[in-house]
């Protein structure tokens, strides 16, 4: 049982990181294969706290997603300001990706690439209560005149601009939505496994993020949702297939990419799924 | 030691701009970044490095089939993944998120099949020295430059002297008019991605050489990409003297300041750099095209 709730909890803290990468690439339809670096920076500010002053676990986790979005905010007014071409965004966290984790590795506060032993903080609670608030928040959030502006500028930045919305603040605020999310997954992250390391947030990761957002549907929460759980509980039940997970995993991204772009559920939800087959059912039995 | 120090960054820039040249060629025409370059740079070392240790030949012959092996895998990559994405107009980030799933793919297979030792190539310039001025620089650096400054020019002057470089310019301007003209696009996008590849095979000999050779070795593009970026992306001129600059600069700071910051300042001249002049130093003002 143990175990099992274990790959539970795990598969829920990945959740909140897709989710916030759902926000940016799904939603705001803007590419990044950093974003692993923003869960490391949520696990390493708050691991650090607890770890050298034995701050309150809320706390960290609070700091933790405000370094996050103030990080965010030194990469994506730069990168985003150069307006139109998205390229230099996904090439910028690229860099700021191995940049950190050279800095990691090299800081001593961060006990460089040995890494740091925390204190398992993440209980099942919070877990879960940070994934339901998240997901709720999210949703209100997509469903506000924000979430409206960002479909805007992912289906065609040019009309959105022209309609008088600001491309590069709005592209800005789904960054720091994202950034933030992540900050969060990346400290209940630290406090789970009570161990953080450089490695553990590399490339491989944030594609890993991505392709679980572009599997579970563009424009789409629920999808990358269930995804995600699939990506994650999947690998401990066919243990013998870990080596060729990510292989798998790329050829996935690429298949998607041809045969159905809009991945599981893209721009749908599963409630609205729910609903639909439900009128049909009514409809049938009507008659 | 100056000058020691300027030719080994100008050999990595050298290499650097391998990389950066053609990346943006891709970039210029089908206006989205490949991310599967690194992959198909990280194959060409193995195929150089399978030629050479399994079939003992010269730096020539490895250098040529290099080429060829990774010019076809980059013609191959875009048959398979980008062709049918282009063919009914999907927005670049479509082909950007095929081209991660490439060089994911590709890695990881490496990984499965090969493993993740480290290979080396065989020594082909036995750690012999030229000496400039009284200082000795590695003829593998001055030549690492020459190789790739000879290619680079040669890739300027197909461009600018030939039927197919013409078309080329013509297509990097507009596509659909190119095509109307009577060229066949799919033909010269394999063309394009041939040269890209190519020039990826180049590079990843060379940083084999200097190197090592290893699964994530086309992580190093990250470099080429920023090089593009300093450059202008999608300009030829521009990746050049950005993947020199990068490389000299990269090497002055971990010869003088420290190899660990090395990293963290060309990330952050990034940044500098696309504050103050968001285009590069020598791109076009360009506005994706409506």
């Amino acid at each position: 049982m143990d175990y099992l709730l274990n790959i539970v909890m795990l598969a829920g803290i990945n959740m909140i990181a897709v989710l916030g990468v759902a926000v940016f690439t799904g939603f705001t339809g803007l590419f990044s294969l950093g974003h692993a670096a923003f869960v490391g920076i949520g696990a390493y500010t708050s691991g650090v706290l607890t770890y050298h002053w034995n701050a309150p676990f809320f706390l960290a986790i609070l700091a933790g997603m405000a370094v996050t979005g103030v990080s965010s905010l030194i990469i994506g007014i730069p990168t985003l300001r150069a307006n139109l071409r998205s390229d230099y965004f996904a090439i910028t966290i690229l860099g700021f990706g191995e940049a950190l984790r050279v800095s990691l590795e090299n800081l001593s506060i961060t006990n460089g690439a040995r890494g740091l032993s925390l204190d398992e903080l993440s209980h099942p609670a919070w877990v879960f209560g940070a994934l339901a608030v998240s997901v709720l928040l999210t949703r209100n959030f997509l469903k506000s005149r924000f979430g409206a502006m960002f479909m805007a500028v992912r289906e065609d930045p040019v009309a959105a601009e022209m309609a008088g919305i600001n491309l590069f603040r709005t592209r800005l605020l789904s960054l720091v939505v994202s950034a933030v999310l992540c900050g969060l997954s990346g400290a209940l992250l630290a406090h789970r496994l009570a161990f953080i390391q450089p490695v553990m947030f590399t490339m491989t990761q944030s594609t890993q993020l991505l392709a679980t957002v572009i599997a579970g549907g563009m424009g789409s929460m629920s999808g990358p949702l269930i995804v995600s759980f699939i990506f994650t509980s999947m690998p401990e039940a066919l243990r013998w297939l870990n080596m060729w997970r990510l292989p798998a995993y790329g050829l996935l991204l690429v298949l998607i990419m041809i045969y159905r772009p809009q991945g599981l559920l893209g721009y749908r939800e599963v409630p609205s799924l729910l609903r639909g087959g439900l009128e049909k059912w009514r409809i049938r039995f009507s008659r | 030691m100056l000058l020691q120090t300027l030719v080994t960054g100008l050999s990595i820039g050298g290499i650097y701009s391998l990389m950066a040249v053609g990346y943006s060629l891709i970039a210029s025409i089908l206006s989205f970044s490949n991310f599967a370059h690194g992959a198909v740079i990280m194959l060409g070392a193995y195929i150089g490095l399978a030629l050479a240790t399994k079939l003992n030949l010269g730096l020539g012959l490895v250098l040529t089939g290099g080429v060829i092996g990774a010019g076809f895998i980059a013609v191959f990559n875009e048959r398979i993944a980008y062709a049918a994405l282009r063919h009914r107009n999907a927005p670049p980030l479509y082909l950007m998120i095929s081209a991660m799933g490439c060089s994911m793919f590709l890695e990881n297979m490496v990984y499965a099949t090969i493993g993740s030792r480290l290979y080396g190539f065989p020594e082909f310039f036995k750690r012999q020295v030229v000496h400039v001025w009284g200082s000795s620089l590695s003829l593998l650096d001055v030549s690492a430059f020459v190789v790739s400054m000879a290619a680079i020019l040669a890739l300027h002057i197909f461009i600018m002297r030939t039927r197919t470089g013409i078309a080329i310019r013509a297509g990097v301007g507009d596509m659909t008019m190119c095509s109307l003209m009577g060229v066949n696009t799919d033909r010269l996008i394999s063309i394009v991605f041939f040269l890209a590849g190519a020039f990826a095979g180049v590079a990843g000999i060379f940083l084999g050489v200097k190197y090592l050779v290893y699964p994530t070795m086309g992580w190093v593009t990250n470099k080429a990409y920023i090089a593009a970026v300093i450059g202008g992306l999608g300009s030829l001129p521009g990746a050049l003297i950005g993947g020199l600059i990068l490389g000299v600069v990269e090497t002055l700071v971990s010869t003088y300041v420290s190899s660990v910051v090395r990293d963290i300042f060309s990330f952050s001249m990034l940044i500098a750099l696309l504050i103050c002049l968001p285009n590069g130093l020598m791109g076009r003002e360009t506005e994706e095209k409506v």
